[in-house]
């Protein structure tokens, strides 16, 4: 019988530098963030789309118009992640939500920082908070969390 | 209305970088051709059935589909099957180029793998040359074929494509 073998395992990283180029509407989101506010864009029946797109998703036409939001807004879901993995926005237990901003028609997806699930609620109000001006890059990140408003 | 767009310098690109990290677990044969690479030496294994000798050892044979017991020891010379001359630089790139990318056939061996050849310059090597490996020194050994720096001409004669034609 042949003596035992001690298998090797190693560990990989497999990694792509992609870059994209973001085209005209989500760059304006994405310049708007980096200037510390939140940037939406009409539709074709004058809803507010937020984070914005380049044509209606309902109808299918051209976008136009964008129109300042928030920074306050009401979350209209969520969903609390009590064991962050590696590779999430936080380190400790947070929320992912749906946040339904001032003056807009349709929520963006982000997280919401609480310090435990019993906190955050549907329909309660949040608000933007930004990295500080000379940390903003110009990416979703900018827009580091929402934060509960105070209700007292 | 928004003025997001009346910015000199709007936002245009974005970095998306996607990585995946994982464990490789190189089972049972391979970590015995692994281990002869930190032991300086070329491991294969042998089928029962076609007698033809694989390295580095997978477990089995593919032709027959049965175990591939016997453990070989093969030496450093190898030909040179067949190449390729890499003149295009790519991210990541260690060696100067143009540097050549060979199937080296081990002496005793049935299949061929990758190597670096070197000690020749670029335009000289061709199909049939005889390479031996040169292995970094003794205390940088690893379980890792980086444990063959690269192979080098032996000044032998060349051999005839027809007799290692059916490794091609």
């Amino acid at each position: 019988m042949a003596e035992p073998t001690e298998v090797y395992t190693s560990t990989h990283v497999l990694e792509y530098p992609y870059s994209r180029s973001v085209g005209p509407v989500i760059g304006a989101f994405l310049t708007g963030l980096r200037e510390g506010k939140i940037v939406g864009i009409r539709g074709e029946n004058g809803r507010v789309i937020v984070p914005p797109t380049e044509y209606d998703p309902e109808t299918g036409a051209e976008t136009s118009g964008f129109v300042d939001v928030g920074p306050g807004g009401v979350i209209e879901t969520w969903a609390w992640v009590e064991h962050p993995r590696d590779d999430a926005p936080r380190s400790t237990p947070f929320a992912w939500a749906l946040v339904r901003l001032d003056g807009a028609d349709t929520a963006l997806l982000h997280v919401v920082d609480a310090a435990s699930k019993d906190e955050v609620t549907t329909g309660a109000r949040v608000t933007a908070h930004f990295l500080d001006e000379g940390e903003r890059q110009g990416r979703i990140q900018d827009l580091c969390c929402f934060q509960l408003e105070e209700t007292s | 209305m928004s003025d997001a767009l009346e910015t000199q310098d709007p936002v245009t690109m974005l970095s998306t970088p996607i990585r995946l990290d994982y464990d490789f677990t190189a089972g049972v044969a391979q970590s015995r051709s692994l281990r002869g690479y930190a032991e300086g030496r070329f491991v294969g294994q042998r089928c029962p059935v076609c007698k033809k000798v694989y390295v580095p050892s997978r477990g089995s044979c593919p032709v027959d589909a049965v175990p591939t017991k016997e453990e070989v020891v093969l030496p450093n010379t190898a030909t040179v099957t067949t190449f390729c001359v890499v003149n295009v630089p790519f991210a990541g790139q260690s060696i100067e180029i143009p540097y050549i990318t060979a199937s080296i056939l081990l002496d005793g061996a049935d299949i061929t793998f990758m190597g670096l050849i070197q000690g020749i310059p670029a335009d000289e090597v061709r199909m049939g040359l005889r390479v031996e490996a040169v292995w970094v020194p003794k205390e940088e050994l690893g379980p890792t074929l980086a444990s063959v720096k690269y192979f080098q001409p032996t000044g032998e004669p060349d051999r005839e494509i027809s007799t290692f034609r059916e490794h091609l």
